[in-house]
């Protein structure tokens, strides 16, 4: 297992050191603008340290823009329904297209599978007209409804399930389970990995969404955080003190969900990346 | 017997429509269904306000896309942005996740560093990159300190498609290096052991054991860089406030259906035409590339 690095020891380091700055600094700075006070943003410093340190920017989103928390519960609310209905639903489509023998399953996999392939600008105008049609625009239905199934995870569930062994669900009907009570309580539960997996990517997915909610979305107080954070841009055009506070904020929960489950985030992309 | 085998089999096609159910329906009505409308659409003149009417026009509003100078400009820059940033952002994974392979210490600190952008949303790392990008910002006080030239990076419309060209690259290059990581983790180690005892560095080792092994991958992560860039959307959008200015500068064909979708009226049909042009751009693209990769490995 040694690899010989030798003389380019030095040089990888400055490849791995170089990058990691660039990827830090627009976060240190946009986490330094957010803690400035607006005299110091206006005056163009370039200090990594805050002069003053504030946390005016943080009380002043919060408490005197009473429209933030209210996308930041927009935002949530849609993100973990959505999510949650996923990993119902997926798993359901999931495990029937991997365990259950029925007439037209064929033709649903290769449905789902060609799915995968077309760009989601072919189906925004239609959507659009279909949910005026049925009044859904700028509600939460709009947006859950359509986005609670996910043909990348189903696929993913078919081929975790593929691979679940049999044996226990063959214990659970000797038992007496149907079917369905056997899905929820001995194969679910045991899917708790995959399901892990999933949940990450189709919460970021949905959490950090621009397009859908900017078409579905037109009042202010339904607009999600991406959506809001654009407003403020061209509300505060300079007081970007604020806006980097309101983006921290935004960026928070992603950060502590990874912190905490960031193993399953490879098992996720290396999934979607390898079939 | 035969009876109770016909009802077990029903029960299952039963239980196998419950639990596709939710599938079924949402594919039905907000895939397949709007698949179809589109291409409904795209062969009529679409009027939605006042009286509703659809009028056949067959192939009018894809040929219309040729005499349409802003499609014309969004086909253009679209092509630019994906021209650069597919390369430059494959090239960069690779570097990155060979380099993070090498097993040197810290390499974890190091993942977790390069990812963050991956976890962060397209409009958060976009307005932190306006604010980077001010003409007084960050960016151009770097460039000035080390006697750069600086630029007004939103403002001038020969240097604003490039700033998100670069914002693009910098945040997708470490999604695509997780996927060569993990595909560096299947190179045999002996084919490395070989080449070490035919005298070769580092630098050949990489050019002719990793760059080949990993063909397929390359292949893939191109495929998918492909796909996302033709889509540029989020970014053009806040950064231009949806406008794709200054000067049409940074219009993207994504943005530009977004505006006649919703800023015009009466373009639905022509937006429809729009959407499946693009499809069908992505779909050449895609198989481009395949048969070029297909080619190389014959080698």
């Amino acid at each position: 297992m040694k690899k010989k690095i030798g003389l380019g020891k030095g040089f990888l380091y400055a490849i791995l050191v170089t990058y990691a700055i660039v990827t830090m600094v627009p976060f240190l700075w946009a986490i330094s603008s957010s803690f400035k006070t607006l005299e110091e943003i206006v005056s163009g410093s370039m200090n990594f340290i805050p002069k003053n340190f504030t946390l005016d920017n943080y009380i002043e989103i919060f408490v005197r823009q009473d429209l933030f928390p209210r996308w930041l519960f927009n935002s949530a609310f849609i993100a973990i329904t959505a999510t949650a209905l996923n990993l119902l639903f997926n798993s359901m489509a999931g495990y029937a297209l991997a365990r259950l023998t029925f007439p037209g399953k064929k033709s649903l996999f290769i449905l789902i599978l060609a799915i995968l392939m077309i760009p989601a600008q072919v189906t925004m105008i239609p959507n659009y007209l279909i949910l005026k049609e049925l009044g859904w625009l700028n509600s939460y239905q709009g947006m859950i409804v359509p986005s609670m199934i996910n043909a990348t995870f189903i696929f993913m569930m078919r081929q975790f399930f593929i691979n679940f062994p049999k044996e226990l669900e063959e214990a659970a009907e000797i038992d007496g389970l149907s079917r369905i009570g056997t899905f929820f309580k001995v194969v679910l539960p045991l899917a708790r990995p995959a399901l892990a997996a999933q949940a990450i990517f189709v919460f970021m997915g949905l959490w950090n969404d621009f397009m859908r909610p900017l078409i579905i979305m037109s009042s202010p107080e339904m607009f999600t955080l991406p959506l809001g954070l654009n407003s403020f841009k061209g509300q505060f055009i300079s007081y970007w003190n604020y806006i980097m506070a309101a983006s921290m904020v935004f960026t928070m929960p992603v950060l502590i969900i990874y912190a905490f489950f960031n193993r399953y985030f490879t098992k996720g992309i290396t999934f979607s990346g390898g079939k | 017997m035969r009876q109770s085998y016909n009802k077990k089999k029903l029960k299952e096609t039963g239980q196998g429509y419950f639990f596709m159910s939710p599938t079924i329906f949402v594919l039905g009505l907000f895939v397949i269904g709007p698949i179809l409308y589109a291409i409904f659409l795209s062969f009529h003149k679409v009027q939605l306000l006042g009286n509703v009417s659809f009028d056949f026009v067959g192939m009018d509003n894809f040929l219309r896309i040729a005499d349409d100078q802003r499609a014309q400009i969004a086909l253009w820059n679209t092509l630019k942005y994906v021209v650069i940033v597919v390369p430059a952002q494959t090239m960069l994974a690779l570097i990155l996740a060979a380099s993070l392979n090498a097993g040197l210490k810290g390499q974890k600190f190091f993942r977790i560093v390069y990812f963050l952008p991956t976890l962060t949303s397209s409009a958060v790392l976009t307005l932190i990159f306006m604010w980077m990008y001010n003409q007084n910002g960050l960016v151009n006080h770097i460039l000035a300190t080390i006697g750069l030239p600086t630029y007004n990076w939103i403002g001038d419309p020969a240097v604003a498609l490039n700033a998100i060209m670069i914002m693009n690259i910098w945040s997708t290059a470490p999604f695509f290096m997780v996927i060569y990581l993990a595909a560096l983790q299947d190179i045999p180690e002996s084919l490395y052991e070989a080449a070490e005892l035919d005298g070769a560095n580092a630098i050949q080792k990489f050019f002719f054991i990793t760059v080949p092994n990993l063909r397929p991958v390359t292949s893939f992560v191109v495929i998918m860089g492909l796909i996302g860039t033709f889509q540029l959307f989020d970014q053009s959008y806040i950064f231009s406030g949806g406008s794709g200015g200054p000067n049409n500068s940074t219009l993207t064909v994504v943005l530009l259906i977004y505006q006649y979708a919703f800023k015009n009226m009466g373009t639905m049909g022509y937006v429809a035409a729009l959407a499946f042009a693009l499809a069908i751009i992505i779909l050449i693209a895609t198989l481009i590339q395949r048969k070029f990769s297909k080619e190389e490995s014959l080698y």
